[in-house]
């Protein structure tokens, strides 16, 4: 994967270096504020055309991630890369480097606003970000919707006029108005039927392909995941724990944790049952983490030494893996 | 005799536009110690068939039945009083999201207890012994201390022990479980299925499972209920509906599956949208959406069929014992991959 990734430097357009995002909580009176470590050296590379998956469960710090790429938040610590720019940290990045990044969010019965109609969505984002003529935007309103599967004469309806799948089509007509070069997808599919889902994962894949777009791609539905990702990023607690592209990950995983999540997901196949990881308890509090590597009160595998340091990620096989004892 | 029994089961809504049938003759049986999945997307009225046959519906609902059998007991010419005895009685059911099925007001101890006070009695003591019991057998670790805590103390998957402690406080004989998981991240949701299939086992319970995860069906049930736009379509041990679908729409929505999908960038989809209120179509309501529609398909509307061996299906096209869907020439045949979702 290192060659592989050296290849592509030139067209690298999102890359992330040891990224990290605290947060302070306060405790209580007079007492001092504790702080979360939500986001913990996490480093990744993406080029144009490219799809990373993140993995994990909840609270594992996806969401934290997407906010420090899509610049609604700047990382704490670490290096951001955008298109080449670097986005210095706690600093408000300027316009033209927010315009090449975007989000498409889960629920789009929540991420659009009910009184605009689908024009005035769309238009938002132009009339704020570009001098372009009313003409123009009339056209490239009209462009965008033919390209996300919908009608142009869908553009003067509300957004209860659509069903679930059209209006994921609008959240993510609207994240490409502006052209960037890097999407966000947060669980773009998991609030959609399954008939649905389809279409739409096929929309993205298209998409791609055309506009050369860069998707990071955040999920827990590993079927989806194995079909659309290039390589895959698995989080556990606010950290990385397992970074290798898909065909690897998904053919050996090397950390117990990613083991484990891929032996819980249930496969469609009858008979196809694999041999289930039990994982005991639910992930540790943020506030109180467990010495040494967080997976450790979970792991079948824990040994004395996994409780005495935290285990950095390290090249394992033919991707990275953070655990001492691969 | 089975454990339940239901015979054209329907239910519409009074809506502004007219009545809405959410459910339309739904039959299904199911024996002690099965396990009977109904899959279906939004809005195709599984989670409504079975807020029915619990009586859990508003005053709005108009349902109709020509037999419900709960354990040989009538439950249509039952009073509204027996009928409620019999919830979280013989059956009891667990909701989709935990963590407002519970009262933030209240310590889950004190919401277990209010099942066991309402259907076995009983003094103070034995009460709280009972609901430590359950709490234990739910797998909540330290029960005593858990006793007292409140719902916004618990994690979800612990949340859903908890409903099922409830729906097991008076030794149910029936459990429906509508998406127990979906609220749930894998590893605690492969926690929860674990521990309701080993209960079911455990107590020789009949479960009916709602979830719309094919991977759930395939490895938790036994039978298998597909429903679509208020209507059952297809009926099969899981096995079979896994590796012969009889039903078009089965058969496509097992396609669309990414780990099922042939490889390629594509996946095959189902073109259009699930009718609604206003546009269900005259025959078949499948048709539009189907590769394999005739002419027959769009004005005549296929009756539900069903072998005394269990299979059963709606389609014009399925015949046989075993029953073998066969379609006429395949010139119609829609091909994968296909864009666009009309309205």
């Amino acid at each position: 994967m290192a060659e592989n990734m050296a290849e592509n430097t030139t067209a690298v357009v999102l890359k992330a270096v040891n990224l990290q995002r605290h947060y302070p909580v306060r405790q209580g009176f007079m007492q001092p504020p504790a702080t979360v470590r939500a986001l913990n050296g996490v480093s990744f590379s993406l080029a144009a055309g490219e799809t990373l998956a993140v993995v994990g469960e909840s609270g594992c710090g996806k969401s934290t991630l997407a906010r420090q790429l899509t610049l609604i938040e700047t990382p704490t610590a670490g290096e951001l890369w955008l298109d080449g720019h670097r986005v210095e940290p706690q600093r408000r990045p300027d316009a033209a480097l927010r315009r090449s990044v975007q989000i498409v969010f889960q629920n789009p019965y929540g991420s659009l606003n009910p009184r605009k109609t689908i024009h005035q969505m769309l238009e938002e984002p132009l009339l704020l970000n570009t001098r372009q003529r009313r003409d123009e935007r009339q056209r490239a309103i009209a462009a965008m919707l033919e390209r996300v599967g919908l009608r142009p004469e869908h553009a003067g309806r509300y957004p209860h006029m659509f069903s679930g799948g059209q209006r994921q089509r609008i959240a993510i007509a609207r994240a490409l108005m502006l052209r960037p070069k890097v999407v966000v997808l947060d669980e773009p599919v998991s609030a959609l039927d399954l008939s649905v889902r389809a279409q739409i994962l096929n929309l993205l894949t298209e998409l791609q392909q055309v506009l050369g777009l860069a998707y990071v791609f955040i999920s827990h539905d590993l079927s989806v995941v194995r079909r659309i990702a290039d390589r895959v990023l698995v989080m556990y607690f606010g950290r990385p724990v397992e970074y290798a592209d898909s065909e690897t990950i998904f053919t050996r995983p090397q950390h117990p944790y990613t083991e484990a999540l891929f032996s819980a997901t249930p496969v469609a196949e009858v008979g196809q049952r694999r041999e289930r990881i039990h994982l005991q308890g639910e992930p540790p509090s943020p506030l109180n983490p467990p010495p040494g590597c967080p997976f450790q009160p979970r792991c079948a595998l824990a040994e004395t030494r996994c409780g005495q340091a935290v285990p950095e990620l390290h090249p394992a096989g033919a991707g990275q893996v953070a655990c001492i004892l691969r | 005799m089975s454990l339940l029994e239901v015979r054209k089961l329907s239910v519409a809504f009074q809506t502004q536009g007219g009545w809405f049938r959410a459910v339309e003759g739904v039959n299904l049986s199911l024996d002690r110690g099965e396990v009977l999945a109904i899959v279906g997307e939004s809005g195709s009225g599984k989670s409504v068939a079975m807020l029915a046959l619990m009586g859990l519906l508003p005053a709005t609902a108009r349902i109709e039945c020509e037999r419900l059998l709960l354990d040989g007991q009538d439950l249509l010419g039952l009073a509204p009083k027996a009928r409620r005895r019999l919830n979280g009685g013989t059956m009891a059911m667990i909701f989709q999201e935990p963590m407002s099925s519970l009262n933030p007001c209240f310590t889950i101890g004190y919401q277990i207890d209010e099942a066991v006070r309402t259907h076995l009695g009983g003094g103070r003591k034995a009460r709280r012994e009972r609901v430590l019991h359950l709490l234990e057998l739910v797998g909540i670790p330290d029960p005593p201390r858990r006793f007292d805590a409140y719902p916004h103390q618990l994690s979800g998957g612990m949340s859903q022990r908890a409903m099922i402690a409830m729906a097991l406080a008076a030794d149910p004989e029936l459990l429906i479980a509508d998406e127990p998981t979906t609220a749930l991240d894998v590893t605690v949701q492969a926690q929860i299925l674990e521990l309701l299939l080993k209960l079911q086992q455990e107590r020789d319970m009949g479960l009916i499972l709602i979830t719309h995860d094919m991977g759930v069906v395939a490895e938790t049930a036994q039978h298998v209920l597909v429903q679509y736009a208020g209507q059952q379509v297809e009926r099969q041990a899981v096995r079979g509906l896994f590796e012969q679908p009889l039903h078009p729409y089965t058969r496509a929505l097992l396609d669309a599956l990414p780990e099922r999908a042939p490889p390629g960038d594509f996946l095959p989809t189902i073109p259009g949208l699930v009718p609604g209120q206003h546009d269900r179509p005259r025959g078949c309501l499948f048709a539009p959406r189907c590769g394999h529609a005739g002419a027959l398909c769009q004005t005549q509307e296929p009756v539900w069929q069903q072998l005394e061996s269990g299979p059963g299906w709606r389609c014009h096209f399925v015949q046989g014992d075993p029953p073998a869907p066969v379609f006429p020439a395949p010139a119609a045949l829609q091909q994968g991959g296909e864009q666009g979702e009309q309205d």
